[in-house]
């Protein structure tokens, strides 16, 4: 199972920028993959969309899913 | 009132958009809160394009590390009020419409007085506490809600409770709880280039003139994001959440009681906030440091009090060079030195610690004049 990661705000700074994925059939396996491999993750808010649709709760990946990390903003 | 046919000529021969669009233009009223690098250019834009009505609320001054954003003021009014420059100078591009000046900052005790009788509301803030508190107050009145922020070299964009329904998407939707103080960096902290907040203050303007007149399709039920280093776009659609519903108040009454600032995390339990006389006592005795927060050149300067200067962008890093037992912090707004007291308590739990409550703009003229009564009677 590959995704394409995007990545934006500070979780972008922390994860880098469009990657592909292995091994993550969903959002739950991702996040766990994401938060060992970049603990400071874990302490910040943001909301993940798949196929350009924010997703609550554990959701499976289509093949080649784009799946995006998006992290609320405050500047003006 | 008549159309203006010579100032609108090239709208009102735009294919779909003539005299119908631009009379609901001028019948329209639009609340703008925040006159900074977001509400700047929205306001030029729905000045010039003819809305009739434009509020505008902002109680900050214009400071010199403004200007290369904030495209509606001129070096010679560093230290003005932005709410009445701001005005002054839309009233120069547009004499035919109509501006009202809020030079106050938005909170729960006017926030629904203020926002109840405008048509649309667009949100040019730069903290989460103002952004949670306009968009829950938008969703008990009923009014379409214009979002834009920035973070470094990326912006976002969405229009909330549009069309204004109980089940319409609202912010919460896609943030139900704000973040941790300090987790997202804002302008003063992260930097940030003038045109991003140009190129989302203007699409917010686009917004506010499709939702008025109707034309195309307004960014309603999805977050847009932008990014200025690689010229892309990308759109999340977002659906009501259980979540969003739960956390916000449901009635006016529990708005006028919401915390704000707390639930942004600012209420610290062990920064004691306080007001002028509390700070000026303090300022009295002995071994109690005096310490402004703001970065450099933000205005007005203290002048009258003896102070260190620790932006809040490098303040993690001096914390252990702070060795006085009480330490009160200042800022603009008493949100930034709120948080400079947490940090400084994380590190040393035994200190004192305070922040001026409502900070530099609500106080200095006080102080100003304490200060003055004080050199006089001694």
């Amino acid at each position: 199972m590959k995704i394409e990661l995007l990545a934006f705000g500070k979780i972008a700074e922390i994860v880098g920028g469009k990657q592909d994925w292995q091994d993550a059939p969903d959002t739950n396996t991702l996040q766990k993959a994401l938060e060992k491999k970049y603990p400071d993750l874990k302490e910040l808010h943001y909301r993940i969309a798949v196929n350009k649709s924010i997703v609550d709760g554990n959701t499976p990946f289509p093949e080649n899913a784009v799946v995006a990390l998006m992290p609320p903003f405050s500047g003006g | 009132m008549e159309t203006n046919y010579q100032r609108y000529d090239r709208q009102l021969i735009l294919k779909n958009f003539g005299e119908v669009a631009q009379k609901k233009l001028a019948s329209a009223r639009v609340l703008v809160i925040g006159a900074g690098g977001l509400g700047c250019p929205c306001l030029l834009y729905l000045g010039a394009a003819g809305v009739g009505t434009i509020g505008i609320a902002d109680d900050d001054v214009i400071q010199l590390n403004n200007l290369q954003r904030q495209i509606l003021y001129e070096t010679a009014d560093v230290g003005k009020p932005k709410c009445e420059t701001s005005a002054a100078r839309l009233k120069k591009t547009n004499p035919d419409i109509r501006i009202i000046e809020h030079p106050a900052r938005i909170d729960t005790g006017n926030a629904l007085g203020i926002i109840d009788s405008y048509d649309v509301v667009v949100d040019g803030t730069d903290n989460f506490q103002t952004r949670y508190l306009v968009n829950d107050a938008c969703v008990l009145l009923g009014k379409p809600y214009v979002y834009g922020a920035v973070s470094g070299y990326e912006g976002q964009a969405g229009v909330f409770n549009f069309p204004a329904h109980p089940s319409a998407v609202n912010y919460r939707d896609l943030f139900p709880e704000p973040p941790k103080p300090g987790e997202v960096a804002d302008c003063s902290e992260g930097g940030v280039l003038g045109v991003l907040p140009g190129i989302i203050g203007t699409m917010q303007a686009a917004e506010v003139i499709k939702i008025i007149t109707g034309i195309g399709e307004v960014l309603t039920g999805k977050i847009l994001s932008y990014s200025f280093l690689t010229n892309t776009f990308y759109e999340a659609s977002i659906s009501p959440s259980q979540k969003s519903h739960s956390s916000m108040p449901k009635k006016k009454a529990a708005f006028l009681t919401t915390d704000y600032p707390a639930i942004c995390g600012l209420t610290a339990t062990d920064v004691k906030e306080i007001d002028i006389d509390t700070l000026i006592k303090l300022y009295g005795n002995e071994g109690t440091a005096l310490i402004d927060v703001r970065e450099y050149g933000e205005l007005p300067e203290v002048t009258s009090l003896v102070h260190q200067k620790i932006p809040m962008s490098g303040l993690e890093k001096k914390l252990s060079d702070i060795s006085a037992d009480d330490v009160v912090f200042i800022c603009q707004h008493g949100i930034r030195s709120l948080h400079a007291g947490e940090l400084l308590l994380q590190a040393a739990p035994a200190k004192r610690v305070y922040s001026l409550k409502g900070g530099l703009v609500k106080w200095l003229q006080e102080l100003e004049q304490l200060m003055q009564h004080e050199i006089i009677s001694t």
